[in-house]
């Protein structure tokens, strides 16, 4: 049910839609200028922000120009050993895979049954699922740090990652549901009539399907638990940090630690971050890396 | 000539004009000429049917009416008045869209009344002229539903209803029924015509289905990627298809290469060369094996493969010699598999030149 | 074979169970014959709910029980009886003044974020080259998250940053403003982590009005901002609503960019400093549990009343695209 027209849509450009109207073209309006004024403005802060921490990095001192005075790589190294960052890198390789292994084997079947089944008591199930997206981590990572404590769990791999795990299901579970909801359930009716047995529909036609939706789903979870800042901190202990943690506490160290080798670790967030991000947009649109509870209207 | 700035007719005047002419209207999209230079005059209160494919570039040409998509070339002159440098809003014709895009959040009796406010139609006014147009679409006691609490037909006529309420000098209207079910369909195309009439307002239709377009329209104009094909009043384009192309449209179903049984392929000396024929299902008839075909009949042999029943009639395809199929409206029932001969008269066999898409 | 209407109800039959008669069975006892699976499979209930159940269970057990047990524990101060800890909470004016430096940022927080967003995306509603980038490039600051934009601002909007020269440079000050390590920090850090979220659930709720919408207005004679007034505004307004919650909730529970580049003592106390001094340092559990409760019930409150307005609203379908 469309109104763009039906012409052959060239295959670089955008197609040729009657979208809204567009006003004098010609002439951009002061309007236009504007926004574009107000977007380059935040992105040349961004890039600014961005590009301060980087060249500090690389800096040997920076007492105040616009650019510090001479380069080096020295302060990598030093973060490096000051911070232990093989440690921490290891402990979040470790809980950021954890994470993802179980939000996936847990998430993923539970998108199947929500997106087939119209069940009494599924608004229920599917608020259950909400609420951990929507509400802050702050909220209820604080009664869980109690929780953990009380259980000898405070501070261990394990505590961390079962924190990590209370946003990650909901959210396997809202990125996978669109994927199955767009599997025809007649093709597993097909299956069937051709003779297949429920566990060759699930792996021979289900799975291969669903693919792509839990390599999407992954790497979402991947991206966001690496950058889940408030529930590891709550219930991190010195050996669980994650290296967004990490960096954390670094920062308050500023006074014995060199800001250059603090800018460093921050460098070394930054970089791997973007690379997963790159990975995750080549699989997924951007509006997707955004809290899908916003669908839930 | 003198540009514009304001075409919206006020409330006292009348919507008719004389003439609106398109004058080598085209439009370029990428590279692509989704619509070629179209030349077109209409007259005021005529129906116009725009006619073809997906493709074609119908849609393209109603919306650069419009206003909704500024052309690449050509203009548009009302009453000798240029008006495609006018955005949408200030040319004031009527639309009715495809998926008939009413405003969701208000109800049928304000989306009719949706042009009359922007018009700043006095309220005593708006009322009266809203409740004629309820009337007569027939939606009075829908008025205060959400386009969300009413079926496909009733939507369908708020749309219409909404664009004829502002009595535009035009109404645009693409593929309007395209969303019904066949029966409604059926009906809404009377609604239509009947509005017409009753209202006189000159529309621009632009549709796929040309039984839709045969008959709805005082003329058509049947477009082929971009292109016009052929201009003209459906007695016209029926009988007379300018080409192939035409002829399948006006139900010539039966689009075959020369040679045809004894129609001779293409003589060079002929220009342009006749390369290929047209004939509708209705035109063959199956001579019966004790009869002899008319006089001055092309007869062709052939096997007998598929039979439709059609209440009245029925339809039958049929193979012939060099394995190529035929459409045949018979009311004697043949059996598939049985040989049959098919007549049709010679003067409604018609005769193009090579164009592709003839099998 | 008539019908066995006084039989206990039918035992589950395999699928291969023949019931020739059962169209002979009167309306009542039908009933009794079809199979308790089957009355259940109808209503949605079979074996495949199972694959829901760890999932489920996982949920429950690491987020409903903690917050129960939370919620319980802040009725349990060691001193002060039932309500101790909210009374603690409240009798000390440093502490609920945290409330209020809460609200302080986070409402102008949302409000700027959500409010940049609408002519943002309605300028940017329509396809055009390179859009893609520019989404992707919006989801950085996003990604990147909170601690990483304090961490940055504290040095780029620092006294000696390049931030505070531009504005020497362009004579809009005389000398350095003051803009980390208090207020200024952490509404900048807010709005760059905040606003792209709000633009990208802006966008997609905008996307969700089908352009044909705004086509039919234009035709039906409304301008520019008659159709926005009109049509465009009154669609997006329940979508906007939700933006507005989400992105408050988001803003309300700031935590590391008010301890990194705000003044976590002072300007921007917040209630999470306070709820996490109180677990964490003081290892006050049923204090810090209660602080994590008033919180909730605070953002439940906004968004209550928001979407208490949101459902005088149209929500219908506004069309989608295509």
């Amino acid at each position: 049910m469309s109104v763009l027209t039906r012409e052959p849509s060239p295959a670089a450009a955008p197609s040729d839609q009657v979208s809204a109207p567009r006003g004098r073209s010609l002439i951009a309006r002061p309007g236009t200028w504007l926004v574009w004024a107000v977007v380059a403005f935040f992105f040349l802060n961004l890039l600014g922000l961005i590009a301060t921490v980087v060249l500090d990095s690389f800096g040997k001192t920076w007492f105040g120009g616009w650019l510090p005075q001479g380069m080096t790589t020295g302060w990598y190294s030093e973060a490096w050993s000051e911070f232990d960052l093989a440690q921490v890198l290891t402990a979040t390789a470790q809980i950021v895979l954890w994470v993802l292994a179980i939000s996936l084997v847990l998430g993923v079947p539970a998108a199947y049954a929500l997106a087939r089944r119209d069940f009494p008591g599924k608004r229920i199930v599917m608020l259950l699922f909400v609420l951990p997206i929507v509400v802050p981590p702050m909220a209820y990572g604080i009664p869980m740090a109690t929780l953990l404590y009380k259980f000898h769990l405070a501070g261990t791999l394990s505590g961390v990652i079962a924190a990590n795990l209370v946003p990650s299901i909901p959210f396997v579970v809202f990125t996978m549901t669109p994927f199955i909801e767009q599997i025809d359930p007649k093709l597993e009716a097909a299956a069937r009539m051709c003779g297949a047995p429920t566990r060759t529909v699930f792996t021979r036609i289900l799975t291969p399907l669903l693919l792509p939706g839990m390599l999407a789903a992954g790497i979402l979870v991947l991206v966001r638990t690496f950058g889940m800042f408030e529930l590891t901190f709550l219930t991190s202990g010195p050996t669980s940090q994650t290296l967004i943690v990490a960096l954390y506490y670094a920062v308050f160290s500023a006074g014995i630690r060199a800001q250059q080798s603090i800018d460093a670790m921050a460098v070394i967030y930054t970089g791997s971050m973007l690379v997963l991000l790159l990975i995750a947009l080549r699989f997924v649109n951007p509006t997707q890396l955004v809290a899908r509870s916003a669908d839930r209207d | 000539m003198a540009a514009v700035t304001d075409l919206r007719p006020r409330p006292d005047a009348g919507a008719h004009f004389a003439e609106l002419r398109l004058t080598g209207v085209g439009r370029s999209f990428g590279g692509v000429a989704a619509l070629r230079p179209l030349d077109l005059t209409i007259r005021g209160g005529e129906f116009v049917a725009l006619l073809g494919p997906s493709g074609c570039g119908k849609s393209t040409a109603l919306n650069c009416l419009a206003g909704l998509l500024p052309l690449s070339s050509g203009s548009i002159e009302l009453d000798g008045r240029r008006i495609d440098g006018l955005p949408p809003e200030k040319r004031g014709f009527g639309m009715v869209f495809q998926n008939y895009a009413l405003f969701p959040h208000l109800t049928a009796r304000a989306n009719i009344a949706f042009g009359l406010k922007m018009r700043k139609v006095p309220k005593t006014e708006l009322e009266r002229r809203v409740s004629l147009a309820l009337q007569m679409t027939r939606l009075t006691e829908h008025a205060h539903k959400h386009p969300g609490q009413l079926s496909g037909g009733q939507q369908q006529r708020v749309a219409i209803a909404r664009a004829v309420v502002i009595e535009p000098p035009l109404v645009l209207m693409d593929e309007p029924l395209s969303n019904l079910d066949a029966a409604l369909r059926l009906e809404m195309r009377t609604e239509i015509r009947r509005i017409h009439q009753e209202l006189k307002l000159t529309t621009v239709y632009v549709t796929h289905d040309q039984e839709e377009a045969l008959s709805l329209a005082d003329r058509l104009v049947v477009l082929r990627d971009g292109k016009v094909s052929q201009i003209g009043t459906p007695a016209e384009l029926y009988e007379r298809p300018a080409s192939a192309y035409v002829a399948g449209f006006m139900g010539y179903r039966n689009i075959l290469r020369l040679p045809l049984g004894d129609l001779a392929a293409e003589t060079p000396e002929q220009d342009p060369a006749p390369a290929v024929a047209a004939i509708r299902p209705e035109d063959l008839d199956i001579v019966g094996s004790t009869e002899t075909a008319p006089a001055d009949s092309l007869t062709l042999d052939g096997v007998v493969l598929v039979v439709e029943y059609h209440g009245r009639e029925y339809l039958a395809q049929v193979e012939v010699a060099d394995g190529r199929r035929l459409y045949v409206r018979t009311s004697q029932r043949p059996a598939p598999g049985e040989r049959v001969t098919l007549a049709a008269p010679r003067s409604r066999v018609l005769l193009f030149p090579d164009e592709s898409g003839a099998s | 074979m008539t019908a066995a209407s006084q039989d206990a109800p039918a035992p589950v039959p395999g699928p291969s169970s023949q019931r020739p008669s059962q169209t002979d069975i009167a309306e009542q006892q039908y009933s009794t014959h079809v199979s308790l699976r089957h009355r259940l499979a109808e209503r949605g209930i079979d074996r495949t709910l199972l694959l829901a159940v760890p999932g489920v269970v996982a949920i429950i057990a690491l987020f409903c029980y903690p917050f129960l047990y939370g919620l319980q524990l802040s009725f349990q101060p060691k001193t002060g009886g039932v309500f101790g800890a909210y009374k603690a909470f409240f009798d000390d004016p440093y502490a609920r003044g945290s409330i209020g430096k809460t609200f302080d940022l986070a409402i102008p927080a949302s409000l700027i974020n959500v409010g940049a967003s609408v002519p943002i995306s309605y300028r940017m509603r329509r396809e055009f080259r390179g859009k893609r980038i520019l989404l992707a490039l919006l989801v950085v600051p996003i990604t990147l998250g909170t601690v990483l934009t304090a961490e940055g601002l504290l040095e780029y909007l620092g006294p000696v940053g390049w931030f505070n020269k531009t504005l020497q440079l362009l004579h809009l000050t005389s000398g350095p403003v003051q803009l980390v390590n208090n207020y200024w920090g952490v509404l900048f850090s807010l709005v760059i982590t905040g606003f792209p979220f709000a633009f990208l659930l802006t966008h997609a709720y905008l996307s969700g009005i089908h352009p044909s919408l705004e086509a039919a207005a234009a035709t039906l004679g409304a301008g520019s901002w008659q159709r926005m007034r009109h049509i465009t505004l009154p669609l997006l307004l329940p979508g906007l609503l939700t933006t507005f919650c989400l992105t408050f909730v988001l803003a309300f529970a700031v935590f590391p960019s008010a301890q990194l580049v705000g003044d976590p003592a002072g300007q921007t106390h917040v209630i999470s400093i306070e709820a996490v001094h109180d677990a964490l340092e003081e290892f006050n559990y049923p204090l810090g549990s209660a602080v994590a409760m008033i919180m909730t019930a605070l953002m439940l409150a906004v968004i209550g009343i928001a979407m208490g307005l949101r459902s005088r609203l149209y929500k219908g379908s506004t069309g989608g695209k295509g």
